[in-house]
Parts: C-alpha cells; structure tokens; sequence
C-alpha cells in the first residue's frame, strides 16, 4: 500500500528491520566475497557432508522428541480435568530457564561410570569393570538432542496449550456432537486448528538447535556449528564461516516460507475467548494415573533432577561458590535481561503491527527478516553484529576528526549498546513469534470495528489490540528475559572490559569440568529465570 | 550553542556512559584466552606495585576476531594467549607491534621471542602422555608414534583434534617428519581411540581411572591442578605421567605468551605490564598457581613439577610449527579425525 502523505509508522518497522538485520547482511556479504585459502572446497569434500547430516538429525530429533513431550502435556492440560492440572499448566514452563549446557554437564555428571546412577547399579548387581555390562553412552547425537529437548519442548507446549484453550469451544462440541470420540476430536479439530502454533514453535526449536554450539560440542556431535567455527577461528577464514552460516539461513528460509505457504489459506480467530472450564474430559482410573506418570516424570527429568543436583553440589561447595561478586554479576545479568526482554517486545509490536495496518509482501517479509538472527549461533551473531557497528565507529571518529572535533573512540562497538544489539538480533525472534501467534487470533473485524467507530490506527492498537494480545505480550517478555540471562557465546565476546554476566562466571568453571563451583551461580540463573514466570502467572490468575 | 558544540558535549556525555572509555588516570587493558583464577591475582599484585588499574576482557573465542575489526580504534593494550597457535595467527595477521625493552630482553630467552620481538612467550608446557598407574605402571620410553601403533589398540583417549593444543602436537610432527608421515599416524592414532575425541584435558585421565583407556594425552600442568582439587585427587593419583619422545625428538612444547596490540592506547603502562609478566613475581605466580614452566632463567618451578624430573625438549622453532598450523587442522579434516 503505497500512500500519498507521509507516514512514519511505515519507516520505523523497516528502520528496526534493517538495524536487526544488518549483521546477518554483513555476514551474507562476506559470503560472497573471494576466498583464497579454499577452504570451502576442502571442507566440502571431507567432513562438510557429516556436519550437514549430522545438523539435520539433530534438528529432526529435538522437534520430534519435543512433539512427543509437548503435544500430550499440552492437550492435558487445556481440555482435561486432572488432579495437579492448575499447578501443572504452569510449571510446564519452567524447563525453559535450564540453561541446556548446565543440564547436558549434570546428566553426564550423573550417568557417568563414576557417576552415581552406574555407581548404584554396579553395587546391586555386582558388577566389576565396565566390560560387565551395556550402559548407554549420552554422549551421542541422540543424547544431545535428548537434552535439547528437555530445556526447548516448553516452547511448543506454551504456543499449543494457547491454541488449544482459544480454540472455539464450539467446534470442539460440534465434533463432539457429530459423534467423534475425544481420541478422534483430537486429531480431526485441535491438531489443524493448532497448526500455526505448532509452526512457530518447531521454528523456534529448529532455529535454536541450529544455532547451539555449547551443548553439541559438549557431547562431541559436530554440527554445521562446528564447521563454522573451525574454518572462521582456527583458519581465520571468514568467508568460508560466512559460507555455511548463509546455506544455513537459507535452508532456514526455505523451510519456514513453505510452511506459511501451505498455510496461506487458512485462517483462524478466535471466536470465544471464555473458555469454558465444563467442556474439559475428567479423567478417571488408568488415564489419570497414565498422565500424572507422563508430566511429572517428564518434569523430573527436566527440571527436578537437574535442579536437585545443583543444589547439592551448592550446598557441598558453599564457602566457595560465595563470594560479593555474585552480587554484582547477579545485578548485571539481571537489567541486561530486562533491559533486552522491553526492547524485544517493542521490536515485537511494531513489526507486527505494521503487517497488520498494511499487510502483504513486504510486511511479512520485515517479521521474517526480523527473525533470521535467532538461528544464527552466538559467537556468529557476535561477529556479525561487530561488523556494522565497529564501521560505525570508524565513520563517525573519521568524521568527528574532519570537523575537528575530539574523536570519542567506540562509543558503540566498545559499550553495552553492542551486547544489547547482539542479543536483540538473537532473541527478537521468539517475541516476535509469540506476538504475531497471538496476533492472528484476534479478529480483523475487530479492528475494522474499533475504526469505523472513528479511532485512529493507534489508537486502535492501543485500546483494541494490546488489550485483546497482553498475555502474548507477557509471554514475550519472559521468554525473551530468560534467553538473555541464559545467553552466553556472544556475551563472553562482545561484553565491555571488567562485565560479567552470571552466565560467563558459570562458564569459567564449567568449561574446567568444575560445576561444583559453578552450581550456586547456575541456581542463580534459573531462579531468576522461574521468578517472571510465576510473579506474571499469578497475575493472570488473579484476573480470570 | 553551535551544532559542533553541542555535538562535542553529547558525544562526550556518550563516552563517559561507556565503560571501556573510563578517563582514570593511569591504566592498562588486556584481552585475554588466559583464565580469570591465574590472570586476576596477577593484576592485583601489578596494580598494587605500579598504581596502575588493569581492565581485562576474558573470552575462550574470539578476542583476535574482536581486535581486527576494531582496527586503530581498539582499546585493547595487550592480548595474552594460552597457546602458540593464537599468537603466530596475531601477529600473521599484523595486530602486534614490536617491543624493545631492556627488561624483558634480559627476562625471556631468544628462543620464547618472536620474530621482529612481536611476541614473547611466558610460560611453556609439555605435552605428555599418562598411562595408567593400575594397568600400565610408567612408561618412560613411551613415543607420540607409540600410539598410532597396533598394540595400542582401544587404549587410547584424548580430547578432539582440533583443540589448538592438538593441532600444535599434529604441526610438529608434520614439521618434523612430513605431511605424509603425520597423516599415517594420525589415522592409526584414530584407530587406536578407545572412544570418539571429546571432553577436555583432565576428562581424558578421568577416563584412565574409569578403566576406559590406559593412556591418555594431557598437558603437563593439569596433573598439579588435579591433585589440588578435592573431587579430582583420586583421578591425578591413577595415572603417571610420562615425557614422551626421550630418545628422539624430545617433548613437545607449547607457550602462553604475550603481544603488545598495535594501536595500543597504553603502550607505556602495556609495556610495563609485560615487563612485569616476565619478573620473578608473576613467573613464579605461573609456577606455583599453574604449574607451567617459567620461562625466565632463575625463576624454578613449583615442587611438584620439579619432582617429574628433567626431560629433552623438543628443540625444534615455534615459528618452523606455526607453519603447519593450517596444513594440520586440514589433515584433521581429511581424516575425519573427530568424527
């Protein structure tokens, strides 16, 4: 929609696009630049081949193991009637303030054959060495995806259990009504009607994996992550890393338009947004106690287990582990988190609205392009962002000089400003998601509504639609504050001289294979993780 | 107000808000590979001596990347490394500047300097091979080329190829006896793995105790740093360690080093600082908190070091391995030596 006057609210989606954008750019142009040292074709024709296989069943595994955790956690706890469900619905979520690199060291920890679980078998069953018997490596590609999925399938249940409470109610009777059994209604209504959330959130899983490095090198899978950082840090080719991080991204792409297109038809609203609570199936007998088993063992293994064990080693290693710059790491970690989660969901709503004031081709190609840097792994993010921003840096003291003015450095590349793009650029992703999923949802006809009733667009978004959207909103903003307290590849780069973050002082003990030390500050993260969930949780309750 | 002035103020403003920008009146800033528990007690003690405050940036990856393309604007004085590797790759990619100074001329031998003295070494470590206490006992003859051979089948572990201390390992056996040759026995190593390459240095001896492995690859100054940790002991005390190549080549050696950064803001206070890396303070702060091997002559190292005895060095030049740096990690490659 082109428009004659000049309106600014159409420059701003694409500024911030741009501005997200720019060291994805900065790494695509790189890309194409010569390389000499031929590397590419060196890694094409020896381990190129398993790296992209080996991406691609790690992507496949995480999305379909965290299906099977998601999917039924989900459905229970939006349509049926189950003792713990209120607690449960809730609690599903918390998995996602484990920081996967802490899980994966405690599983090893755990299931090593010093570890407690092979010690106490060894005890029971009498066995001597390791030759006595089969115990399974974790250290695999299977492992790794395992564990991916414990801290990443909350995504996906968050975006189902949305769909399915705000599907219409009505539809799920009328199927009822026209004879199909609950089993049936299942996958005859929820599943396509929950389509879109089910997009948004395997792209989230998908993108994250790809763009992991810390916990598939801890299990000593190599990805196409690794082939980015061995050809960028230890043969210093740029290019050949710009390479593979473009294929990536554009593999990504792919994957993601095909999927909106075979969507491009559909289109859902809810219709009844008072869900009502007598439409659930009580579960009695061997189902309840079949779905009690399910979530909470599946809670056991993600949070409880992992957590116990933190706590443990916190306890044994106190006087350590305590010191007065915990205090102030903890402090750091905390407005950073929170200064990027208000930026993200700025990020979020003016993307998504301008697709919503003026849809088509170029909107939906700025809450795209928004996106990219999510799958992109830190340390590359980090790079890419320092591109732009130290050219920044460069052209204003060039400039500053020229009018004789005191050159300031960089003001830039050299402050906060950079770690904060850099997780911007990485995390706008998932409030963006989330915004747009709960977005869709409210009718247009509200909208049409509200302006034929004489407000303007803004005010339409402001009354209408962030009212009708603000536990979207809210669940934004935690995602995106937890992603950063946990964020810690490009935070170890680009963070200014004497900054640390809770995640970089975890990181020095943890990569000496010393999370003893490490515990206390790990709890730190995922407490200050669960605090938003519950603090917003509560809100929401109190409301209903 | 002038748009200059104003201009000049705002900016200003900007610049007091960012903290790699602070105007205190004497310090230095260091990028470091070097871990914060060996570095920091270091700067204390600099700071207590000199006045000058240190602001240090500590990263496992990509502090060189940081650095070129932060170009004459750069904040960054020194850049302090754990391995050779990195500081050839610095200097290759001219980020250093040399430094002429009397005192760490008189400190660092020749042969821990760089070309040009755009680096200089401060501490140097072995690469050894340990073997199991409970199955091996020690073995005092023990190759690099031992473990390629057959009857080391399934025994061996070591963490992945690429790590910059491996790589350095490949490049000097491609130095000393051929790009062929290396490549022969980097696949008969690879047969000989007991397990996929992975974990680090100590979670190789770790595997020893296990009764995984019988030999594993480590360098030197873990086996100090185990025995100091409570949960680590019992891992240090199964195995020996053992200086490989004693009746050939000798041991192979890296260096942690130091680079002054070419567009240093500080270079006087960044020379003073390498000045006093290289004294007897913090070459004996290596010594005792690292158990690496001092480079400065006078300097001894830590008891426990001292007790594994006195071994041949391989003498070759650091510049002679550097050179194969590249041509190792593609070897890697074309063995598929991690996968």
């Amino acid at each position: 929609m082109i428009s004659k006057s000049f309106n600014p609210y159409k420059l701003l989606p694409w500024a911030v696009t741009c501005i997200l954008l720019s060291p994805v750019l900065a790494i695509f142009l790189n890309a194409f630049s010569f390389d000499e040292s031929g590397s590419f074709e060196h890694l094409l024709n020896t381990v190129l081949p398993t790296y992209i296989s080996n991406s691609v069943l790690v992507i496949v595994s995480v999305v379909l193991i965290s299906i099977v955790f998601a999917l039924p956690c989900a459905w229970f706890v939006a349509c049926c009637e189950f003792p713990t469900r209120q607690k449960l619905q809730w609690i599903l979520m918390l998995p996602l303030a484990m920081p996967p690199y802490i899980v994966a060291i405690v599983y090893t920890d755990l299931l090593d054959f010093a570890g407690p679980v092979q010690l106490a078998l060894r005890g029971w069953f009498g066995w001597q060495s390791i030759d006595d018997y089969y115990f399974p490596d974790i250290r695999t590609l299977f492992g790794a995806s395992f564990i991916l999925a414990l801290s990443l399938f909350p995504y996906l249940y968050l975006l189902l259990r949305g769909a399915f409470l705000t599907q219409s109610a009505g539809l799920f009777q009328a199927a009822r009504t026209l004879g199909l059994s609950p089993y049936r209604a299942f996958w005859r209504v929820s599943i396509p009607l929950s389509r879109s959330a089910m997009a948004v959130g395997i792209s989230l899983i998908a993108m994250e994996t790809l763009g992991d490095f810390a916990t598939v090198n801890y299990f000593a899978v190599h990805t196409l992550t690794t082939a980015i950082y061995d050809t960028w840090l230890e043969l210093g080719s740029l290019t050949t890393a710009a390479k593979i991080s473009s294929l990536m991204l554009l593999v990504l792409v792919i994957l993601i338009s095909l999927e909106n297109y075979s969507r491009r038809k559909q289109q859902v609203y809810q219709r009844n947004s008072s869900g009502s609570t007598d439409l659930r199936f009580y579960l009695t007998g061997w189902k309840k106690w079949g779905v009690l088993l399910f979530t909470w063992s599946l809670l056991g293994l993600s949070l409880f287990i992992p957590i116990g064990t933190l706590i443990y080693y916190a306890f044994h290693y106190f006087s350590e582990s305590l010191n007065d710059q915990l205090f102030s790491y903890t402090l750091n970690s905390l407005w950073l988190a929170f200064l990027v989660a208000i930026l993200a969901l700025l990020v979020a709503l003016i993307v998504n609205f301008y697709q919503r004031l003026s849809p088509g081709v170029f909107a939906k190609s700025s809450i795209r392009l928004s996106s990219l840097g999510y799958a992109v792994p830190g340390t590359v993010v980090a790079i890419g962002v320092l591109i732009p921003l130290t050219s920044l840096d460069l052209l204003l003291n060039d400039l500053l000089i020229k009018w004789d003015v005191s050159p300031v450095g960089l003001i830039f590349s050299g402050s906060l400003v950079i770690l904060v793009l850099g997780y911007l650029v990485r995390f706008s992703a998932i409030a963006v998601g989330s915004v747009d999923s709960s977005l869709v949802q409210v009718p247009p006809s509200l909208d049409l509504a509200s302006r034929t009733l004489g407000n303007g667009p803004a005010k339409t978004l402001w009354r209408v639609n962030i009212p009708l959207i603000k536990k979207g909103l809210l669940t934004a903003f935690i995602l995106v504050f937890i992603e950063s307290m946990k964020e810690l590849p490009a935070a170890l780069l680009l963070r200014p001289f004497n900054f640390e973050t809770l995640a970089t002082y975890v990181y020095q003990y943890v990569s000496d294979e010393m999370i003893e030390y490490a515990a206390l500050p790990a709890l730190m993260i995922i407490a200050l993780g669960l605090i938003p969930f519950i603090v917003v949780n509560r809100l929401l309750e109190q409301k209903h | 107000m002038s748009i200059k002035k104003g201009l000049t103020i705002l900016l200003a403003g900007a610049s007091v808000l960012t903290s790699s920008l602070s105007f205190a009146a004497e310090e230095v800033n260091v990028y470091s590979y070097r871990q914060p528990f060996l570095i920091d007690p270091m700067m204390k003690e600099f700071t207590a001596e000199t006045g000058i405050k240190v602001n240090i940036l500590f990263a496992k990856k990509g502090l060189i990347e940081r650095i070129k393309r932060e170009g004459q604007l750069s904040t960054a004085d020194i850049m302090l490394t754990s391995d050779f590797s990195r500081l050839a790759l610095f200097t290759e990619d001219g980020l250093a500047q040399p430094v002429e100074s009397k005192i760490l001329d008189k400190n660092i031998p020749a042969k821990f300097q760089g070309e040009n003295k755009q680096w200089f070494a401060l501490t140097s470590r072995t690469r050894n091979i340990y073997s199991s206490v409970e199955r091996v006992g020690p073995a005092p003859d023990i190759t690099y080329q031992d473990l390629a051979t057959p009857a080391f089948k399934g025994k061996v572990c070591m963490r992945s190829g690429k790590h910059p201390y491996n790589v350095s390992l490949l490049a000097s056996i491609i130095a000393h006896e051929g790009e062929a040759k290396a490549k022969t026995w980097l696949e008969g190593l690879k047969a000989n793995l007991a397990r996929k390459p992975q974990g680090n240095d100590r979670a190789q001896v770790k595997a020893v105790k296990e009764g995984l492995c019988d030999y594993a690859l480590t360098n030197s100054y873990y086996l100090g740093k185990m025995l100091n940790d409570p949960k680590q002991v019992s891992w240090a005390e199964s195995v020996h360690i053992n200086f490989p190549n004693q009746a050939t080549t000798g041991t192979h050696m890296n260096v942690s080093g130091v680079a002054l950064v070419k567009h240093a803001p500080h270079k006087e206070n960044a020379i003073k600082l390498m000045e006093f890396l290289s004294g007897d303070v913090a070459q004996k702060m290596y010594a005792e908190i690292n158990y690496e091997y001092p480079v400065k002559t006078g300097v001894k190292a830590s008891e426990l070091v001292a007790s594994w005895g006195e071994f041949k060095e391989d003498e070759i030049k650091l510049s002679e391995v550097a050179a194969q740096h590249k041509a190792a990690i593609k070897l890697l490659d074309e063995v598929k030596f991690d996968l």
